[in-house]
């Protein structure tokens, strides 16, 4: 591979600010880390932590009252931040593609799969309604739809939930993209279909060389999938490394207050275990350490931000990080 | 830094974002004065026929009767000033509008909520009244009405309600079944409050709303229908003549050149109309949770 | 979809039952009826004889079921006036009106469609703000005002156009229309634009609220995501959503339209059903009064059964019905 040491993807220190009437909302506050070629990176954190809108960031879809403020995006060793819409339109679905999180809105309730799946085709290569449609039907057996004809000219309304993810997974994957964001795909779907999915997601990535960056708010969904963790919380990434590291060596009091929390960690009989407080709202967050008032091992030096070194394998935004 | 606000407090300041509305509701008090205040501010009494003299008709606004008082908007046929027939026009107008609307609704909710809390054959009953009702324009169903029972401002008003309770009762009950299925009606009904009780005290603030946004909305069109039904000649009687009435007496000297006797009634008709949809629509905008993102 | 069909067929036809009950009931049972179908200027004599020839003694279920027999076949009365019988006076009239009412709908929805559009996709620019403050003006505006203004500006100050009656007609598929002559044109505009402006504000301001909360839509945020052209976006995803509610209000206001021509034809003096129902009002020509109801409730009850069948084929959720678990 020509480019086999550059990351397809890497994200220095990105803003994405929205100026509202209440102020300005950091939603996007310094994020930075890198993904290569057919790697799964798990974007991990609450409602409100900033991960949907990276995800957005990474499509140019950010729409007023937000933009991207700071910070670079580099798609295939191109600088995308500053691209105007027009050329935002050529890479999305094309170079970098979404799936959403609701499956039963993300479908244009009114029209067929076939044209659904084809405008993706025909948005970006010159190609014939046969050799699209040909296309349609190998992706569609790709994410193990049986009968895709059928199938094609239904409409969304006729499938399940799990069948639309899936269609919605094949239009992802139709132009080859470098780059899949999934922004809580399984997260509408019942438990069983999940685990499908995940399963069928990761090998579709290891067989044809596709990043994903999986966004989620369920650290056990990301355990079995991802191969490198991100923590995001009020904007910025707290903790990142190997999937191992993070979730069996935590740093970020964070992280391991998110991993006590899940049930089957806690001791049945006793009260499960939480983070005490609530998240901050994005407006009044003050300069220090945004976990500050949450955390048992505060001290007075969280009242300034603690540096995060993106060059280590496995590094935490604190300035008292648990060692292993 | 933004401080908790109280809804109302909210509700204002998110109300006067728009500049068009605050227009419209400023115009609003104005008019509302001049039509409570009329017989104080209009200068000559227009149905007061000592005080009319028939050689001061059809003078031209701006002109002066023989008497030597200036006319500002001119005269009328029967030579009544054209300012204090507006006035007292306006008078007439936006009270046949807002006293059928009052009733309307308070026969619209009563029904809607009737509709949405018993359900079963009751809700069926009324909304099939409500479809079929809804489904002829109002204008057709006031005519007929008025063509039957004859004219009079009762008539008027009771086929004013006629037409518009429907809309209400729909609303109403559209937000009853939301409401109906959340968690406060459930408790309401386990502490055993009386039906009653749980429908209006409980449910109904929560539907306000939506019919507020209708009910102005509704204002509007009630003062319009009415001026359409007395321009055709089957609304007010010419002892209380609405602004429709007034224009509808202009019509006929529109074509000599004579066109301040129907304009400018028809001006404050206008301007009345306007008025209120422009305080409805951003009533409508600041109370539909549907656009909050 | 059959089973559908059937279904609302026969509601239709009940609610058809149900008005000209109402109407039998409001002109025989609640007015007079010998007011309303003896000629006023007949003696005493004439009344007496009429009561008996009408079978105004019978009771009153006798009454419906020969009222109900002459609507089947067609016989609703005389008119007083003119002497013919009422239902064949209406119909005469109802080119005029179908005509006046399809231009102004058509000018509505070409205009209004297209700037509602336009209104909903930038609402906060100076055009968007413009079109919505002219949708205001056109919805505040009573009709009748409206058609005043057109006269007194374009016919008397101007002299552009003609401000009454109908043009010259030439027959289509044995139906006399106007619009096909110049002179017909031109008496054809002033009225159908006064009649399409109400419609056309209330187009403009419903294409406007249904693409707001269109473009709100995920589809919408997974179209573009896919690098669809906004054109793209627009012009197929959110119209194709947002036509169906559109056609359906479309078709609901026609027949608003032709209630509303009664006052647009009433000041233009436009010789359709609508001027004809306000003289007769005027007059007391009661059975064309009685025909006229008759006919607008079948036309009304006919119009919303078709746009009830042409939603339920243009939704394809409702066409094909929801198929849940077809597979994972």
């Amino acid at each position: 591979m020509s480019d086999g040491t550059k990351p397809v993807l890497q994200v220095e220190n990105l803003q994405t600010h929205f100026f509202t009437k209440a102020g300005v909302v950091k939603a996007v506050d310094g994020v930075s880390f890198s993904v290569e070629r057919g790697q799964v990176m798990g974007l991990v954190g609450e409602s409100g932590s900033g991960k949907s809108m990276t995800g957005y960031s990474l499509m140019g879809l950010v729409d007023a009252p937000g933009r991207i403020v700071d910070g670079h995006i580099w798609l295939n060793g191109v600088d995308v931040t500053r691209h105007d819409n027009a050329d935002w339109r050529t890479l999305r679905g094309n170079r970098v593609a979404m799936i959403f999180q609701d499956p039963m809105m993300t479908l244009n309730p009114v029209l067929r799969i076939d044209t659904q799946m084809m405008e993706a085709i025909t948005a970006h290569h010159h190609v014939s309604r046969q050799e699209a449609l040909k296309r349609c039907r190998a992706a569609l057996a790709q994410v193990g739809i049986a009968s895709p004809d059928e199938r094609l000219q239904a409409y969304p309304h006729q499938f399940s939930g799990g069948m639309r993810q899936r269609v919605a997974i094949a239009i992802a994957l139709l132009n080859k993209p470098d780059v899949i964001i999934a922004d809580e795909p399984t997260t509408a779907l019942d438990v069983t279909i999940q685990g499908q999915i995940l399963f069928e997601m990761q090998k579709l990535c290891r067989e044809s060389g596709t990043a994903l960056i999986w966004i989620t708010h369920d650290l056990s969904v990301v355990a079995g999938l991802a191969d490198k963790i991100a923590v995001m919380y009020a904007g910025k990434i707290v903790e990142a490394g190997s999937v191992a590291d993070v979730l069996d060596r935590p740093m970020h009091p964070y992280t391991s207050g998110l991993l006590g929390s899940v049930p089957s960690s806690n001791v049945r009989g006793k009260p499960l275990r939480q983070i005490r407080g609530m998240t901050p709202s994005l407006l009044a967050i003050g300069s220090g350490c945004a976990f500050r008032d949450r955390c048992d091992d505060r001290a007075a030096a969280c009242e300034a931000m603690p540096t995060f070194d993106v060059s280590a394998p496995h590094a935490a935004r604190c300035h008292f990080p648990r060692l292993p | 830094m933004a401080a908790e606000q109280t809804p109302l407090r909210r509700f204002w300041s998110e109300f006067a974002e728009s500049k068009l509305a605050l227009l419209g509701l400023a115009v609003l008090v104005v008019v509302m004065v001049i039509a409570v205040a009329a017989p104080l501010l209009a200068p000559q009494n227009p149905y007061d026929l000592s005080q009319l003299d028939i050689m001061d008709g059809k003078l031209a606004p701006g002109e002066q009767s023989a008497a030597g008082k200036t006319h500002l908007l001119g005269t009328d046929d029967q030579g009544r000033d054209m300012l204090s027939g507006i006035f007292y026009g306006l008078r007439i107008s936006l009270g046949v509008g807002l006293v059928s609307t009052v009733f309307a609704l308070g026969i619209g909710l009563t029904l809607g909520m009737v509709a949405a809390y018993f359900g079963g054959w009751a809700d069926t009953l009324i909304m099939r009244i409500v479809d079929i009702q809804l489904s002829f324009p109002a204008i057709l169903i006031a005519l007929i009405l008025l063509a039957v029972f004859g004219q009079g401002v009762d008539k008027v008003v009771i086929a004013l309600v006629t037409v518009q309770w429907a809309y209400y009762a729909r609303t109403v009950r559209a937000s009853a079944l939301v409401e109906r299925q959340k968690e406060y009606v459930e408790a309401a009904t386990v502490l055993a409050l009386s039906k009653p009780r749980i429908v209006f005290r409980h449910m109904l603030p929560n539907c306000l709303p939506p019919l507020i946004v209708v009910a102005t909305v509704q204002v509007a069109h009630a003062i319009s229908l009415e001026a359409t039904l007395s321009f055709l000649g089957l609304g007010m009687p010419v002892t209380e003549p609405s602004l429709g009435l007034l224009i509808s007496n202009g019509f006929t000297y529109l074509m000599s050149g004579k066109y301040w006797i129907s304009f400018y009634p028809g001006v404050a008709l206008l301007v009345t109309i306007m008025a209120i949809n422009l305080v409805a629509d951003q009533l409508r905008d600041v109370l539909n949770p549907r656009l909050k993102k | 979809m059959l089973a559908y069909f059937l279904r609302r067929l026969s509601q239709s036809a009940l609610v058809l039952l149900a008005m000209s009950l109402i109407v039998f009931l409001g002109v025989y049972a609640i007015g007079n009826p010998i007011d309303l179908l003896v000629n006023p200027q007949a003696d005493e004599v004439e009344r007496v004889r009429a009561t008996v020839a009408l079978g105004l003694d019978k009771p009153l279920y006798v009454q419906y079921w020969t009222f109900l027999k002459g609507a089947v076949t067609g016989d609703l009365g005389r008119s007083f006036v003119f002497g013919v019988p009422a239902l064949d006076l209406i119909l005469s009239k109802m080119p005029a009106t179908l005509e006046l009412a399809l231009f102004a709908m058509v000018l509505a929805v070409f205009i209004g469609i297209p700037l509602g559009l336009v209104a909903g996709l930038k609402p906060d620019s100076m055009v968007g703000r413009g079109i919505m403050a002219f949708s205001i003006v056109g919805f505040s505006l009573p009709t009748f005002w409206v058609g005043l203004i057109l006269i007194m500006f374009f016919a008397v100050q101007l002299g552009w156009l003609p401000s009454n009656g109908r043009g010259d007609t030439v027959l289509l598929f044995g139906v006399p229309v106007s619009f096909l002559t110049v002179d017909g044109l031109s008496h054809l505009f002033l009225p159908a634009v006064n009649l399409a402006l109400f419609k056309l504000s209330l187009l403009i301001r419903l294409t406007r609220a249904q693409v707001r909360e269109a473009v709100l839509q995920d589809y919408v945020k997974f179209a573009r995501a896919k690098g669809l052209s906004p054109s793209r976006v627009i012009g197929v995803h959110i119209l194709k959503n947002i036509m169906i509610p559109i056609v359906t209000v479309i078709g609901l206001e026609f027949g608003s339209v032709i209630a509303f021509a009664i006052v647009t034809e009433s000041i233009f003096a436009w010789p359709g059903t609508g001027k004809l129902l306000i003289d007769s009002i005027n007059q007391l020509d009661r059975p064309v009064i009685v025909a006229y109801l008759m006919v607008i409730v079948t036309l009304f009850i006919a119009i919303n059964f078709v746009v009830d069948m042409v939603y339920s084929l243009l939704d394809p959720r409702v066409r094909l019905g929801q198929a849940a678990g077809a597979g994972h």
